[in-house]
C-alpha cells in the first residue's frame, strides 16, 4: 500500500510541481535517447524508473544551501536542484556552455556551480568520499547546509562508500547517502553483487540510521528524506537511505538488457513503472486529471524542444582550448 | 635565521600557514590529539589551532584523498597526510580521477587546491612498504603537481607553496633527510617557486640532476670530485611534476655530460623522462651518453641489511659515477 499523497504534507502546487520534474526527467530522457540514436550524442545513461523517488529525495533539501553530490542516473533531483533542460541538453550535445564540464565529460555527468552541484566522474562512488569534505566544510564553517550523495547499489560495494560512511559515522557528518537500488549492476542481479538482506542495514553498521524506502511510493520516500535531513541539519549526524527503485532501460546506449535480463522482468517492467504508479495515484487522489496531465505533458514537450534547439546552436568547445585550465595558472 | 632540521622546517612552514589562514585544514593517521604524526611533523598543531582543524582520520586513505576534495571545493585547503607515500596507494583513485581532473573536467567551475603529504626514501630499515619512492605512480598526470624539498630552507619554503598553490600538490618528503639535515632557514614568510628546478652548485665539467637524499649525496661527491679538478653542476629537481624543463636543460646544455640519479628503480622512473627531454632538446650539445645511476629493478627496498644497502645509491656510488663521466 502506498502512503496517500496528503501524508506528505506538502501542497498540491508542490505536488504537482513533484509531478512536473518526475514527467521532465522521463520525457527529456527520452528525448536523449533518441538523439543519441540519431548520432547527435554518442552516449546516454537513464534514471528512468527512479524519478519518483529521486524527485521526493531532491524536494526535501533546501536548495540554495544545501549541497549536491550525485551520480549518472540523477538528472530529474539535478533539475529539482536548479538545473535546466537546456543545461542536461548543453552537456550532452557536449558545448562549450555545458554547466557541468563544459563538454569535457560524457553526457550525464551533472555538475553546476551555480546550483551546488558538485562535478562527479566515471569512476563510481568517489562522489562518496568527496562528499565528507564538503559536509566536514559545513561543520568547521559551523554551517547548517547539509550534503546529499548518491550512488547505484552495484557501486555501494566499492572500498570507498565504507570509508566515507565510517568517517560520517565517527565525526557526525551532516550528510545523507543514497543508494539507488535498481537491481543491476550493468548485468550482473543482486545475487552476485550482496548477501545482506538489505544494503540500508550497512547504516547501523557505520553508527547512522539506516532505512529502505520503496522508491515508487512518493510520499514514503519524501517523508524518509524530510526526517533524515532535518536530523543532520540539527547536528544528529548522517543517515543511509537505500531506495528501491526500477531499471526500466537498458544499462546504457552502449548496452542491450534482453541479453540478460528474463522476459518475465522485462514484461514486469511497465507493472513497476514509478511514473506510471505516480500518475494513477494523482489521479485516484484528485489532485490531476489525465486531461491536464496531458497538458502538461504538452508543455514540457514544448520546453524540450525549445532546450534541444537552443542548445544544438550554441557553440563546440574550441579545440585550441585542449589545455586550458589543466592548472590554475593556464 | 634559525636552525632547523628538514622536519622541523616543514613543521614550520604549516604552522605559519596555519596561522596566516584559517582554511588551511591538515588531517591524517595519527596527525591529530598529542601524538602529531608518527615523524612529529604535525606535533602540538592541534594544541595550537583546534582539534577541528587538526584532526585524526581512521586508517583509510581513499577517505583522506577524497575527504581532501571535497573540502577543496568548498573553499578549504586542505593538508592530507599519508603516513609513508607507500601507503597513498589506495588514495590513487582520488589523486588522479579526482584531485587532478577536478579543475579541467568543469573548466574552472570546481576546483581541488590540496596539499597531500608523503613521506617517501629508503635507507631507513622499511623494507618493501616503508622506502619506496612512488612518485613515479602519480608522475605524468596532468593537473597534479608533484613537488619534493632536498634541504631545510627549501622545505619550508616549498611547503607553504604548496599549500597556497591552487592546484593540488603531492609534497613529498625524504624520510632519511627530516633529522639528518641541518641548517639556517629564514624565519620570515617567504616561498619556493613550485615550478622551479634550483642549480644548488655551479660547475663546467659535468652535470647531476637529482632529488632528496641521492641530491645530498651528488653534492658532498661533487666536492670530492672537485679536488679532483672536475667541477660540478648539481641541479635540484625540485619541481618533479611538472618538470622545469628549461632548467634541465640549460644545466645539461652547459657541461655536455649528464648524470640523472634517483634511489627509485632505474627503469621507468621520473629520470627515464628528463632524459628524453634533454635527449630531444640537448643530443647535439652532449659530449657522452646521458647516464642514469638508480636502484635495480627489484620491486622495492628489501629489509635485510646486505639488501638494503644493495639497492641504495650511497655516496661513493654517486662519485664513481660522477668521476666515470667526468673523464669520458
Amino acid at each position: 500500500m502506498m502512503k496517500k499523497l496528503k501524508e506528505s504534507g506538502l501542497s498540491k502546487e508542490e505536488i504537482v510541481q513533484a509531478y512536473r520534474h518526475v514527467l521532465m526527467g522521463r520525457r527529456l530522457d527520452e528525448r536523449l535517447w533518441q538523439l543519441t540514436r540519431i548520432g547527435k550524442t554518442s552516449f546516454n545513461i537513464s534514471g528512468q524508473g527512479h524519478e519518483v523517488g529521486q524527485v521526493a529525495m531532491a524536494m526535501a533539501f533546501e536548495h540554495e544551501k544545501d549541497y549536491f553530490l550525485p551520480y549518472y542516473r540523477d538528472m530529474a533531483p539535478c533539475l529539482v536542484w536548479g538545473m535546466t533542460p537546456k543545461d542536461i541538453m548543453l552537456g550532452s550535445l557536449g558545448k562549450e556552455d555545458d554547466p557541468s564540464s563544459h563538454g569535457r565529460q560524457m553526457p550525464n555527468h551533472y555538475g553546476s556551480k551555480e546550483h551546488n552541484i558538485i562535478s562527479h566522474s566515471s569512476t563510481v562512488s568517489t562522489q562518496y568520499t568527496v562528499a565528507t569534505g564538503v559536509a566536514y566544510g559545513a561543520q568547521l564553517a559551523k554551517k547548517d547546509y547539509v550534503t546529499l550523495t548518491t550512488t547505484g547499489e552495484g557501486s555501494a560495494n566499492q572500498g570507498e562508500v565504507q570509508e566515507a560512511m565510517n568517517f560520517a559515522g565517527v565525526k557526525k557528518l551532516p550528510l545523507i547517502f543514497v543508494i539507488e537500488n535498481n537491481g543491476y549492476a550493468i548485468s550482473v542481479g543482486r545475487d552476485e553483487q550482496y548477501a545482506s538482506e538489505k544494503l540500508s542495514d550497512r547504516g547501523p553498521a557505520f553508527g547512522m540510521t539506516g532505512i529502505q524506502v520503496n522508491g515508487n511510493d512518493f510520499v514514503e520516500s519524501y517523508l524518509a528524506f524530510k526526517k533524515v535531513v532535518e536530523d543532520a541539519r540539527k547536528g544528529f549526524g548522517p543517515a543511509l537511505i537505500e531506495m528501491m527503485v526500477t531499471r526500466l532501460t537498458s544499462h546504457s546506449a552502449d548496452d542491450d538488457h534482453s541479453v540478460y535480463r528474463t522476459k518475465e522482468d522485462i514484461e514486469n517492467l511497465k507493472k513497476n513503472d514509478g511514473l506510471l504508479l505516480f500518475e494513477k495515484q494523482l489521479i485516484d487522489e484528485d489532485y490531476l486529471t489525465r486531461e491536464q496531465m496531458k497538458e502538461i505533458d504538452a508543455e514540457l514537450k514544448k520546453e524540450i524542444n525549445k532546450a534541444t534547439d537552443e542548445a544544438e546552436a550554441m557553440p563546440d568547445p574550441k579545440a585550441e582550448d585542449i589545455l586550458k585550465e589543466v592548472y590554475a595558472d593556464n | 635565521m634559525a636552525m632547523m632540521t628538514y622536519l622541523e622546517a616543514i613543521h614550520k612552514g604549516i604552522e605559519e600557514e596555519m596561522a596566516r589562514d584559517e582554511n588551511v585544514v591538515i588531517f591524517g593517521e595519527d596527525v591529530g590529539g598529542v601524538k602529531g604524526g608518527v615523524f612529529g611533523v604535525t606535533k602540538g598543531l592541534a594544541e595550537m589551532f583546534g582539534d577541528d582543524r587538526c584532526f585524526n582520520t581512521p586508517l583509510t586513505e581513499g577517505l583522506i584523498g577524497g575527504l581532501a576534495v571535497g573540502l577543496g571545493t568548498v573553499g578549504y585547503r586542505a593538508i592530507g597526510e599519508f603516513q609513508f607515500a607507500d601507503y597513498l596507494l589506495p588514495a590513487v583513485n582520488q589523486l588522479i580521477s579526482e584531485a587532478s581532473r577536478m579543475r579541467y573536467r568543469t573548466q574552472g567551475d570546481w576546483t581541488a587546491p590540496i596539499t597531500f603529504r608523503a613521506p617517501y626514501g629508503g635507507g631507513v630499515r622499511g623494507g618493501l612498504y616503508h622506502s619506496q619512492s612512488t612518485e613515479k605512480v602519480l608522475f605524468g598526470q596532468p593537473g597534479l603537481r608533484i613537488v619534493t624539498p632536498s634541504s631545510p630552507r627549501d622545505a619550508k619554503g616549498l611547503i607553504k607553496a604548496a599549500i597556497r598553490c591552487d592546484d593540488p600538490v603531492v609534497f613529498y618528503e625524504h624520510k632519511r633527510l627530516y633529522r639528518l639535515l641541518k641548517e639556517d632557514v629564514p624565519e620570515d614568510d617567504y616561498v619556493v617557486p613550485i615550478d622551479k628546478a634550483n642549480v644548488v652548485r655551479e660547475g663546467d665539467d659535468i652535470t647531476v640532476i637529482g632529488y632528496g637524499m641521492v641530491l645530498n649525496h651528488a653534492l658532498k661527491a661533487a666536492e670530492t670530485l672537485s679536488k679532483e679538478g672536475y667541477e660540478a653542476e648539481v641541479v635540484d629537481v625540485r619541481s618533479i611534476y611538472p618538470l622545469d624543463k628549461e632548467t634541465l636543460v640549460k644545466a645539461a646544455k652547459k657541461t655536455g655530460k649528464v648524470l640523472l640519479v634517483t634511489e627509485d628503480n632505474l627503469e621507468g622512473s621520473v629520470m627515464s623522462e628528463i632524459s628524453a627531454i634533454i635527449a630531444e632538446e640537448a643530443l647535439f650539445d652532449l659530449d657522452s651518453p646521458i647516464r642514469r645511476l638508480a636502484g635495480p629493478d627489484s620491486p622495492s627496498m628489501p629489509y635485510a641489511l646486505p639488501l638494503e644497502r644493495e639497492f641504495l645509491i650511497s655516496e661513493e656510488k654517486v662519485l664513481d659515477a660522477m668521476r666515470e663521466l667526468a673523464e669520458f
